[in-house]
Order: structure tokens, then sequence, then C-alpha cells
């Protein structure tokens, strides 16, 4: 494997508070040193990073790649070379394949078909068999096959008892349970947020009391149980709320939210005239909602931002608003869209240090990987930013098989221009290198 | 000649008190053709209308053919079980396929709201809404207050109460946009589970009390009350639904004299409406009917912008 030399880039690694110009030595896969004006060995390959910004490697923990199943919206090839263009060195794929990932023999699948691609794969395995909430997985087998965390994603553990003994279980394995909160009774089938919006459109409204009961149950759970809890993309204020008193009682949970909730409302159905591109689960929430997340996120209620990346093949977006499936894809469009952010100064404390951490640090805290740092002798994933670079959200461009955002034409400040995995440049200039 | 300038009629939410009224204006005169002996007008000669009706209706899809036969366009019909939608075919292909044939106007009714926002995206043509999902109904809207403004000379000021399912009813989205923007001043009342949540965003008052409702209205609508509604949790049942919020004489004994009594049909007699009160002298029932049919040709007139003969 080739020495890399990155040299004259701004380093953020938010693992040690670091962030400063210096230049980086990675061989063999392992970031040697960190440090101002090396000397590159002769036979290295240079990266000058003058102007870029170099953090470690971004972690997209919540991606549903599809495969096996829907190879139709998207495969673990497709969703990868996806996650290199957006930047993303690894992702921790959803188990709700079908069949559903919820054996050792389906977490080796997804190492196998993985092994040469562009970005790094963490399988999840699911917490109850066919996640049908009945019966427990095999969480254990399931780990050691390396499963990096367990979900039931889609859906909620409906039954307390159940998630109850998932929970306990779990903690045993010292396993991560990620929790889809729902109350399917409350959220009554309903299609967008319920609120003044959804009253006009005259489409059946998800209450945000819907997700709010869901995560109080399990908050109570964990409080008996013990264990990790992490809750995927919280979307009300009333979540945040509740996460924010719960890690103040010490409670070990943590939490991610998505660049649409943090930057979307409900308004978008109807100013987009029923897009089912807007069409998501959870939904996109009222501005108060919306606000709150953004100071979950500032003040570390919420330790991560993830995707949730949902591909649909552009047919089956294609419907009338109640026949389409809920998701929006976002692999390649949640770096540019935050560092838009950043650039923007429209949340005043989001500076690209938070912006790493969130990204990168903080999810791979979360799921114990060997990534999130540049640390000398660690694991050499890194992605290279550009501030300055403009970037349009352009879907037929996309490498992901769908097509399905909310954000399509929209003009951001801010892109990625190298991925890295383990010392390897997989995408340069937003072109990937296989 | 004065034409509507948009393309469709989706609902009554995005049009203003102008085009309102020109459609209403348009009517009065389409009204005076359906009084003639001889029903028809060349207008639309040539023209080719598709009506496609993806949930059962009686009314809306009769008054829209005999429109479309009074002025003279060539219409089919395609209802939703001899469709192709059975056979899995999309809602956007069926009605390509049908544009190519030459079609210039869709009215769709659809049990999806926002339906027809999809539609018009996707075709040329024309779209009118005949309801789509619990968004709305602007052509039931509009011949309402056509309805109100014959009997009343007038639609602002007066005071119009909806009773009812508000909350599933695209009727009664469109009444309410509509009525407002003409300058009516309007209330709802029903049980608070038949209310839309954040009711405040109609800007208009809610009553649980029927009685204290209807005390000065000009105007009192009934909605049609849907079994499948209990079945939800909606309500207890049609019994207690009849007692607490049903129209009766008795209900509005302390009312105006003038009032108007209206229902869009189809209705559960007994149940939200009583039968001495909709076939009573102050029921206008039956115009609204015959209103639908000027209301609907006055749309395909300012839609496909026809020259009068």
């Amino acid at each position: 494997m080739k020495t890399l030399y990155i040299t004259g880039g701004r380093v953020i690694d938010p693992s040690r508070n670091y962030d400063q110009t210096a230049d980086l030595l990675i061989e063999d896969g392992i970031i040697k040193k960190v440090e101002k004006g090396m000397k590159p060995p002769s036979d290295a390959e240079v990266i000058d990073a003058d102007g870029l910004v170099v953090t470690p490697g971004l972690v997209d923990m919540h991606v549903h790649l599809r495969d096996p199943g829907q190879e139709y919206k998207e495969d673990i090839n497709s969703g990868t070379r996806a996650a290199a263009a957006g930047g993303f060195t690894s992702v921790a794929a959803m188990p709700n394949t079908d069949p559903v990932t919820d054996d050792p023999s389906m977490i080796r699948y997804a190492f196998d078909k993985a092994a040469n691609t562009p970005a790094r794969v963490y399988p999840m395995g699911a917490v109850t068999r066919g996640q049908e909430g009945k019966e427990l997985a095999e969480l254990g087998r399931m780990k050691k096959a390396g499963a990096v965390a367990f979900s039931d994603d889609g859906k909620p553990v409906v039954d307390g008892m159940m998630m109850r003994n998932a929970m306990q279980y779990a903690m045993g394995l010292d396993a991560l349970v990620i929790v889809h909160e729902e109350d399917p009774a409350l959220a009554a089938r309903g299609m967008m947020h319920e609120g003044t919006v959804s009253s006009v459109l005259g489409l059946k409204g998800i209450p945000s009391a819907a997700e709010e009961a869901m995560l109080a149950r399990d908050l109570l759970i964990l409080k008996i149980t013990g264990g990790k809890m992490h809750v995927a993309h919280v979307s009300t204020a009333g979540s945040v709320e509740m996460l924010r008193r719960a890690k103040k009682e010490g409670l070990n949970v943590t939490a991610e939210v998505t660049p649409h909730h943090l930057l979307l409302t409900d308004r978008m159905v109807k100013n987009s005239g029923y897009s089912t591109n807007t069409k998501v689960n959870p939904p996109l929430r009222a501005e108060r909602d919306r606000q709150a997340l953004w100071e979950g996120l500032l003040d570390g209620t919420i330790d991560a931002i993830a995707s949730d990346h949902a591909p649909h093949h552009p047919d089956d977006k294609d419907m009338e608003y109640d026949f389409a499936p809920f998701g929006i894809a976002g692999l390649e469009t949640t770096l540019p869209l935050m560092l838009d952010e950043v650039n923007s100064e429209r949340v005043k404390e989001f500076t690209l240090p938070v912006l790493v951490d969130r990204l990168s640090t903080g999810p791979a805290r979360i799921l114990q990987l060997d990534s999130g740092t540049l640390k000398e002798g660690s694991t050499a994933d890194l992605t290279i930013l550009d501030l300055n670079r403009s970037y349009i959200v352009d879907p037929d461009s996309w490498h992901s098989k769908s097509r399905n955002t909310p954000f399509a034409g929209r003009r951001l400040l801010g892109a990625p221009v190298y991925t890295i995995v383990g010392g390897r440049v997989t995408m340069k200039e937003g072109v990937l290198t296989e | 000649m004065q034409t509507l300038r948009r393309k469709d009629i989706l609902g009554l939410e995005e049009m203003s008190a102008e085009e309102i009224t020109l459609i209403l204006e348009t009517a009065r005169s389409m009204r005076e053709i359906m009084q003639r002996k001889i029903k028809k007008v060349p207008t639309l000669r040539g023209r080719s209308v598709l009506n496609l009706f993806y949930e059962p209706s009686t009314r809306t899809k009769a008054s829209f053919e005999l429109a479309q036969k009074y002025m003279s366009s060539d219409a089919v019909s395609v209802a939703g079980t001899s469709s192709s939608l059975v056979k899995g075919e999309t809602l956007k292909d069926t009605v390509r396929n049908v544009e190519v044939m030459g079609v210039e106007c869709v009215i769709m009714r659809h049990p999806v709201s926002g339906s027809a926002h999809y539609l018009a995206r996707n075709v040329e043509a024309s779209v009118i809404n005949a309801g789509d999902g619990m968004h709305e109904h602007p052509t039931q809207g509009l011949l309402d207050m056509f309805t109100i403004w014959e009997n009343k000379g007038r639609l602002e000021e007066l005071k119009v109460v909806i009773v009812g399912d508000i909350r599933h009813s695209r009727v009664a989205r469109s009444n309410l946009w509509g009525l407002q923007k003409m300058g009516a001043e309007v209330a709802v009342a029903g049980p608070p589970t038949l209310m839309p949540p954040d009711l405040d965003v109609f800007g208009v008052k809610h009553f649980t009390s029927i009685e204290e409702a209807v005390a000065d209205a000009d105007v009192v609508m009934a909605l049609r009350l849907q079994k499948e509604r209990q079945e939800s949790g909606f309500f207890p049942s049609m019994r207690e639904y009849a007692e607490t919020y049903g129209l009766n004489a008795r209900r509005l004994e302390h009312t105006k004299e003038d009032l108007l009594i209206m229902h869009p049909g189809p209705i559960n007699r007994g149940i939200e409406l009583s039968s001495d009160l909709a076939d009573g002298p102050r029921s206008v029932i039956m115009d609204q009917v015959a209103a639908g049919v000027a209301v609907r040709m006055a749309l395909l007139y300012l839609l496909l912008g026809g020259t009068k003969e």
C-alpha cells in the first residue's frame, strides 16, 4: 500500500480537541504522524490539502442498503459508492433487509459483500426475529459475527416486556440497542406530522406524542434494566427535552438527528404540492421542533447526525402521497447540507469542529468503532473537505440508485474532496477511484 | 372575454375572491341555459374531457357528465373498478394514455389527499379536482356558495355554521376557505374528535353545542356522518350522535326564520339531519344539486376557454 502524505490542511480531530494546520503521514493504512512541517518520504503520494480541512473519516450510523432483497432500490455496492462520494468512510447498515438480518450468516453476508467497497459497512442485527417483536433474535451469535448494534428500525418493539428483555439481554453482551420510537396506535397510519399543515392538506397526522410516548416508555425501561440505548432519528422538541433530562440523570442513552429534520419542516409538504419526497418517518415536524433539535445537537443532548438514508426506486416514489413509501436518501447530501450550515452561520455555534464531532467522532464512539479519530496509530480513515467548493444537489448524478430527496436543486457551499479508507483513497475530487 | 388564468382547479384555498366571483357569475348564465327547453350549447364542441372516478359517486359524476353534454363536449367516464388501476397501472400512466388520445381536461375523484396536485403536475391537460381524500372538493364548495348567493343575494357577512365531521371532510375544507374569502363568517360545530387538529389554522370558531352555534346563523350545513368513523372510535354510536349533534326541528327552534338548511348529500336521514328539515321550506338541498351542474358548466367553459355562441 502506498504511503500517503497529506500536507498543509486544517486538521480537526474532536477526539482530542485538536484543530490546527498540520501534515499527516499514513503508512500501511495507519496514521503514523500528525505534525507540522514533516519531510515527506520520497515514495509517498502527496495530497496538497492547503485550504482544505482534514478530519477523521465520517461515519453514517443509520443507513438502509436494501441488500439483500430490494437491490433495485440500492445494494451494498451502490450504497457504499454513494457513501464514499458523500465523504463517508463507514456506514452502519440497518437490518430491515429481506430476509431480515437476524442471523449471523446475514451479518457475514454483509461483511463479505463489502470487502472491497469504497466505504466500510458495519451491519446491524435485528432485535427480534424477523423484526416481528415476538422472539429475541440471536444477539450474541450476531455480535460474534461482527454486528455493531441491534435494532428493529422501521418499526418499534411494541411489546414493553419484549423491549425490557431485549435491553436486559443486550446488557449482558455489552451490546447497543437502537430504538425507533413510534407508538403505532397513536401514529395511526399517518402520513405527515400532525398539525396545522396536515389539517389543511387533509393528510392523516402522526402526532409528536407517537414518538414521545414510546421514548418515555423506553427511558423508563432503561432505568430498570441498565445497558445502553441509542435513539434513532429524534424528531420532536419533547423528545429532546426527555433525552436531556435522561442524560442529566445519568442514563446511558445517546441520540441522533437527520439533516432533513434539522433543515425542513412540515410546511415543505405543502410548499412542494404534496411531493412524495417529503414523505418520511418520523415526519418533518414543526418549526419549534426543528429549533429544539438544533439546541439538542449543540448542547450535546444529540450525539450524532445520521442520514437515515432510505433509498427508493424513482417509480416507487412517483405515486399518490398515501401510496408512496416513507424515506429520504441522504448519503450524498448530508455532508454538503451540513457544511452549508456551517458556512452560512445560520446557527452560530454550529462550527466545523462540532460538525466533525457529530458526523465522525460521536457516531464512532457510540458504535465503538476504531475510527472517528486521527490519533497516531489509529486506522487511516479520513475525509478531506473543501468549505469553499460549491455543490448543487443533483440526484441524477448520484451513485445511489435512488433519487428521493426534497433537497434537489439546492445550491450549497462545502463538499468532500477526498475519502480515504484504511489509507486507500476511494474518492478524489468527487470521483470514485474504482 | 374573461377566463381563469390557471390550468387547474385543485382547491379553493389557493383561489382568490375575484376568481370565485367570476365562476359564480359565469354559473349564473349557465343556469339560464339549463332552464331552456333544449339544454345544449355548442360552446365546447370538439373538446374532449375525461371523468376519472376512483371512488363511487352519483351526484358529482352525473352533474359533471350533464354539464359536459350541455356544453357539447365529448366526454368519457372511467370508474375505478373498471379501470386499468386494478391491473396495477399507475395513475400517471392511465392519464397519460388518455391524454394522447386527445383529452384536454381531466375531472378526477380520488381517495388520496393531494392526488389532484400530483396529477396536475404530470399532465398537460387541465385538472378539475372532484374530491381528493380529505383535502378539498372545490366544485362542491363553489356550488354551495352559489346556492347561498342565489338565495341570500350575497355572501358577505353571512353567518354560516358547518356541523359534523369536519376532520374527514373535503367538502368542509373547501367551504371553510371559499366562504371566508367571500366575506362570510364561518363556524364549525360537532364533537372535538371530529374536528381537525389545530383547527385555528382555518380561522373559524368551534362550538360543541349545536344550539349555541346556530343561534344567529344565516346558513347551517350538515355533513354526512360516516359509519366507519364510529368503528374507529371517533364517536360512540349513530344514536348518540343524532341525539347530541343531529339537526332537527326542535334543535333549530330558536333560529332565524330565513335560515338556509344545506347538505352535500347523500343524507343519513334522522342522523345528521331530520327529514322534516331536509324536505322542509328552509331546505335548499335541491338547489345545491341544480347549482352543481351550472357551476361545473362554468368551470369547463372558463378552463377550456370556449367562445360564447
